[in-house]
């Protein structure tokens, strides 16, 4: 883990979230440093993507805080758009817009919410594009690409943004094993490139290689929060244990 | 039926016009195009009040669906055309009849296709959005109804097609459109009924599917759009 001495990124104080009468999130407590690699991993409907989704206000929180670079995001002033702008997100179903190029797709954050020149815009996501390997693809639409390749431009369309933290909600979940690979290997070089980033993943190749600490989530709790070498040579929950086991 | 058209075809397709006023078959599809060019903003606005998840906008909403659900378009026609002068300083002409009734009624059911498409993108584009800091307006507009619309476009010719056949009520009114002026012309003509009604029907024919026929082209052309245009890039 990186040493800084400045306030962790991102502070989440005993939150808590409900679904009418079920509770996703009972209570967690977690903080995510600056330039941390952070992999949450644990069973189905633990609550690792509530708990992602609830840090850029996608999901509402009916208890506790969560400081963001110091502030509370539901902090009276607190802009959500520039509090998600700030917060780039990459979804299991990729999510593009099948109505647009690669690079539009891309280029359309930055023209409209951050207000670059259309032109300028256009040569920063091509050029971003490029840079993962899809530098023939920039006029296909989403349709024409495989899922790798979608995950890689949805991967850019957030890192256009030059977001401070990066949150990754299962990014390789739905994808064909051979284009898994394609889609880590992205993301660990934004990792190597000091990228503060919060991976929902089982692929715990990844977490072993690319990752700082473990948040094992079970039942909308966090069960462990581990340096990744503690994780691994299991210094962990019992329930942790299991669980590895069974994903091996 | 030639003799017919030659001596009446010219009334059947503008009416009077140029020495007089515009009817017949011009008349209909002008109208058409006038209620489907109100209609269109309308019914999408009407159909953003309902998702967008403002409760009194759903309600609104949905009264209104109810309201114009629960009667017959000539009624509303009638009311248009006989009460509203009463309690307006004017009356209106049979054309202002039929277009403010039939906007009043096709946007309702225009909305509720556009309400369905917009109901059936994936939550995910939302989400997407969202995640990039985008406002609702600029959702909906770069992303929402960029996709839906093009998604409904089958529901939209529908649509477009009820329209042209709804502007033949106005005959109850007067309203100079096609089967208004073949009406009249068979009563002055009093013994050819079936030439006559066999054009009124060959018209609505060739007009109602000859729309279909384009929106299936425009359908197809869509379908390929959503592949990239490498060819010409």
């Amino acid at each position: 883990m990186t040493v800084t001495n400045e306030d962790p990124i991102l502070q989440i104080k005993d939150v808590h979230c409900k679904f009418g009468n079920f509770e996703a999130l009972k209570g967690i407590n977690a903080q995510l440093e600056k330039n941390e690699v952070v992999v949450v991993c644990g069973p189905s409907g633990s609550g690792k993507s509530t708990l992602i989704r609830t840090l850029n206000r996608l999901e509402s929180i009916s208890a506790g805080q969560i400081l963001f670079e110091g502030r509370d995001i539901y902090e009276k002033g607190m802009s959500v758009e520039t509090l998600r702008t700030k917060i780039g997100m990459v979804f299991q179903s990729f999510n593009l817009f099948p109505h647009l190029s690669a690079r539009d797709n891309v280029a359309l954050g930055l023209i409209r919410v951050l207000h670059r020149p259309k032109k300028e815009a256009e040569q920063t996501a091509s050029e971003l594009l490029a840079s993962v390997g899809l530098g023939d693809e920039l006029h296909k639409k989403p349709m024409e690409l495989s899922g790798g390749q979608q995950q890689r431009v949805s991967i850019c369309r957030a890192v256009a943004l030059e977001p401070t933290v990066m949150l990754f909600d299962e990014p390789t979940s739905a994808l064909d094993p051979e284009m898994v690979g394609e889609v880590l290997s992205l993301m660990k070089t934004l990792a190597g490139r000091g990228m503060t980033m919060l991976c929902v993943t089982h692929e715990m190749g990844f977490a072993k290689e690319v990752a700082d600490s473990i948040w094992f989530m079970a039942d909308g709790q966090m069960v462990d929060r581990a340096p990744v070498s503690d994780f691994f040579s299991g210094d962990i929950s019992d329930r942790a244990k299991s669980f590895l086991k069974a994903i091996h | 039926m030639i003799e017919l058209l030659e001596q009446y075809g010219r009334l059947l397709l503008v009416g009077h016009y140029p020495n007089g006023p515009l009817g017949g078959l011009a008349m209909t599809i002008l109208t058409s195009l006038l209620c489907l060019a109100i209609c269109f903003p309308i019914a999408t606005l009407l159909a953003l009040a309902r998702t967008h998840g403002n409760k009194t906008l759903a309600r609104f909403y949905t009264g209104y669906i109810y309201f114009v659900r629960s009667m017959p378009l000539l009624m509303l026609i009638f009311w248009i055309y006989y009460f509203l002068p009463y309690v307006l300083p004017f009356s209106l002409s049979p054309f202002v009849t039929i277009v403010l009734a039939i906007t009043i009624f096709s946007s309702a059911y225009l909305a509720e296709v556009i309400r369905a498409a917009i109901e059936a993108l994936p939550k995910g584009q939302y989400d997407a959005a969202s995640a990039l800091g985008f406002r609702y307006w600029q959702t909906t507009f770069l992303i929402v109804l960029p996709q839906a619309l093009t998604n409904c476009i089958p529901g939209l010719v529908s649509q477009f097609i009820l329209i042209i056949k709804e502007t033949s009520l106005g005959y109850i009114i007067t309203f100079n459109e096609l089967t208004y002026v073949a009406h009249e012309l068979n009563k002055i003509l009093l013994v050819k009924p079936v030439e006559i009604f066999t054009i009124l029907a060959i018209s609505y024919f060739v007009l109602c599917s000859g729309l279909s026929q384009l929106g299936g082209q425009l359908e197809r052309r869509i379908a390929r759009g959503r592949l990239s245009n490498d060819s010409d890039q």
